[in-house]
């Protein structure tokens, strides 16, 4: 049952010898040929190439040569994290035969700590959705209920880690494409501070909300993979200097005194009251431990969404002008240079694409600037004011990730109802915050997640409380029960 | 404010992307719809706000304007839909 092994567990296994990493990654190829052909997570498998780094790894270990701090560990990227030599889709016909010349900074730190690659994941096209329904290849299937969805964008890497076919993945996250399809999929996710994970070479969406972050299976992974990734790039100019703490240091089970507030706004009219029920209920464990919640206001939240489908297309309007059929990408046949332009990027892109795209050339256009775009960035002021008053008060908010639980393949057509996904994640995008997802409980046999957002850069404070609340939480058996209803599916499907 | 199928064509043209009539007519709605929900934040006094368009204090970063290793000219060619002499090639301009 290799692939029921967390990323701590192998590490201690490969260091005593007990398995090689040639075997760990041979386990995740043989478990992504068992379900891939129902979860779909994958874009790109590089099963050779990982069973080579796999060798690599193992050699070494034999010489007693130093490892990284990931060494011999399977894992996964989303793709539009670009990899060097290895086809970067961003699930778009666009750039479906795209192979990026050099590789995103945090492929290369996962490189160096010896981590291996086993393969790209499937996203809502450019990371634009949430359900990976509008990736232009296929829709990746949840592993809890393969009829619903993953959620997105990041829907490939939750399931991909959820169904064990690697021990952990990255995804990206810029209004909650992390921290939904951690949600829905009962995984741990977190969207880091903006600025704390270097962006460069990750194909940009919206560059003042993008940041790239882990999905693992517990929250002690979550601590190792962000050691590994975080840290100060130039190469990115957003990127902070700021130091990287031991995130593991954390992990000490200690949530005495720390003052929670619980923002009344997250627990919104028509959301599933078992939801509700479950955050409210992992609240009070956090509190049994020691912890002191309040109920608080951010008056702003409301706002966020409308805020978001400003600010994001506008920015994805302009970052996308790169996709015109000269220097990569798909190009369509044509005579003249501007109907090239116009064919390939009316071919090239799907509906959301064009539908955001469209969207942030209006708000950007002449008589709307002020009125929209302007009017955003000052909202957002407003929605980021909110934080910072709650952070001089309380060291963490704890919210649901999203108001449900993961919805059927084909049930939600409206965009405006799709955006309402990221209801509970768009604020903390908008302020910048670092915020994760963990699993606190399932209804009617689908997981829940609960939010927890800490102030700039406190990304310790948060893996402290979610590991405190996990070491107490009844998850472990649940999740076994995940492992059991894949064994049947996965034999069902052979 | 409502979009019109005019100015939806109108936006289509300057992203650059092709649009028959059905398309058109479709992001129209739900272009409007999208817009409609946008409009909430009109109700909030944002006089004396000042916009945020990055969330970090960040200052201007400067570094050496020194020559670094970057791509050759074969592998930045490489991915581009066509190529002639080391350049790119795109349809004829001038006739």
């Amino acid at each position: 049952m290799l692939e029921q092994l967390t990323v701590a567990e192998a590490l201690e296994k490969l260091a005593a010898r007990e398995i090689s990493a040639q075997e760990l990654t041979a386990a995740a190829c043989k478990r992504i040929d068992e379900v891939e052909g129902t979860i779909k997570a994958f874009v790109t498998l590089t099963k050779e190439q990982a069973l080579a780094a796999a060798a690599r790894v193992d050699a070494k270990l034999q010489a007693g040569e130093e490892i990284g701090s990931l060494a011999g560990v399977p894992m996964a990227l989303k793709d539009n994290i670009c990899t060097k030599g290895i086809r970067t889709t961003c699930s778009s016909t666009m750039l479906q035969d795209f192979v990026p010349p050099y590789s995103a900074a945090v492929y290369e730190h996962l490189k160096n700590a010896g981590s291996i690659l086993v393969g790209k994941t499937n996203l809502d096209e450019f990371a634009m959705g949430s359900s990976t329904e509008n990736s232009a290849f296929f829709t990746t299937r949840n592993p809890w209920d393969t009829e619903r969805v993953p959620g997105g964008s990041s829907g490939g890497s939750a399931a991909a880690v959820a169904a064990g076919e690697v021990l952990f993945a990255l995804g990206s996250d810029t209004g909650g494409s992390i921290r939904q399809p951690a949600s829905f999929c009962g995984v741990v996710g977190m969207k880091p501070t903006y600025g704390r994970i270097s962006r460069y070479g990750v194909v940009a969406f919206a560059s003042s909300l993008d940041q790239v972050g882990p999905l693992t299976k517990d929250v002690r992974d979550c601590a190792l993979v962000m050691n590994a990734i975080a840290r100060h790039d130039p190469r990115d100019a957003t990127s902070a200097n700021t130091e990287t703490p031991d995130y593991t240091k954390f992990l000490d089970g200690h949530v005495k005194g720390l003052k929670i507030g619980v923002p009344k706004e997250y627990f919104m009219e028509g959301m599933d009251p078992g939801v509700a029920a479950a955050v409210r209920k992992g609240i009070e464990l956090l509190v049994s431990l020691g912890a002191e919640a309040e109920e608080i206001s951010l008056p702003h939240t409301e706002y966020s969404i409308p805020v978001y489908y400003v600010i994001a297309p506008a920015e994805a309007a302009s970052n996308f002008a790169r996709f015109d059929g000269v220097v990569y990408g798909y190009r369509a046949d044509t005579d003249s240079l501007e109907e090239m332009y116009l064919q390939t990027r009316g071919q090239g892109f799907a509906p959301e694409v064009k539908r955001r795209l469209l969207l942030g050339t209006y708000v950007l256009s002449a008589g709307c600037y002020e009125e929209y775009y302007l009017k955003a960035l000052k909202v957002r002021t407003l929605i980021k004011e909110d934080f910072v008053k709650a952070f001089t008060k309380y060291d963490l908010l704890v919210t649901p990730t999203t108001p449900y639980t993961a919805f059927p393949v084909g049930a939600v057509k409206d965009p405006v109802k799709m955006y309402h996904n990221d209801i509970c994640t768009i604020a903390a995008s908008m302020a910048g915050l670092p915020a994760i997802s963990i699993p606190c409980g399932l209804v009617e046999g689908l997981p829940v997640g609960m939010q927890l957002i800490g102030n700039h850069f406190a990304e310790g404070t948060i893996l402290r409380a979610a590991y405190a609340y996990e070491q107490n939480s009844e998850w472990s058996t649940q999740k076994t029960e995940l492992y059991r209803k894949l064994r049947e599916g996965g034999r069902k499907h052979e | 404010m409502k979009i019109t199928a005019d100015e939806a064509a109108k936006m289509a043209a300057l992203a650059q992307i092709k649009m028959n009539e059905r398309e058109a007519a479709e992001y129209t709605g739900e272009l409007n719809s999208i817009m409609a929900y946008i409009d909430r934040i009109k109700v909030l006094d944002t006089d004396d706000i000042q916009p945020t368009i990055y969330v970090l204090p960040l200052q201007n970063v400067w570094r050496e304007d020194e020559v670094q290793p970057c791509l050759s000219n074969e592998q930045a060619l490489a991915n581009a839909a066509e190529t002639e002499a080391g350049m790119y090639l795109v349809p004829r301009v001038i006739e």
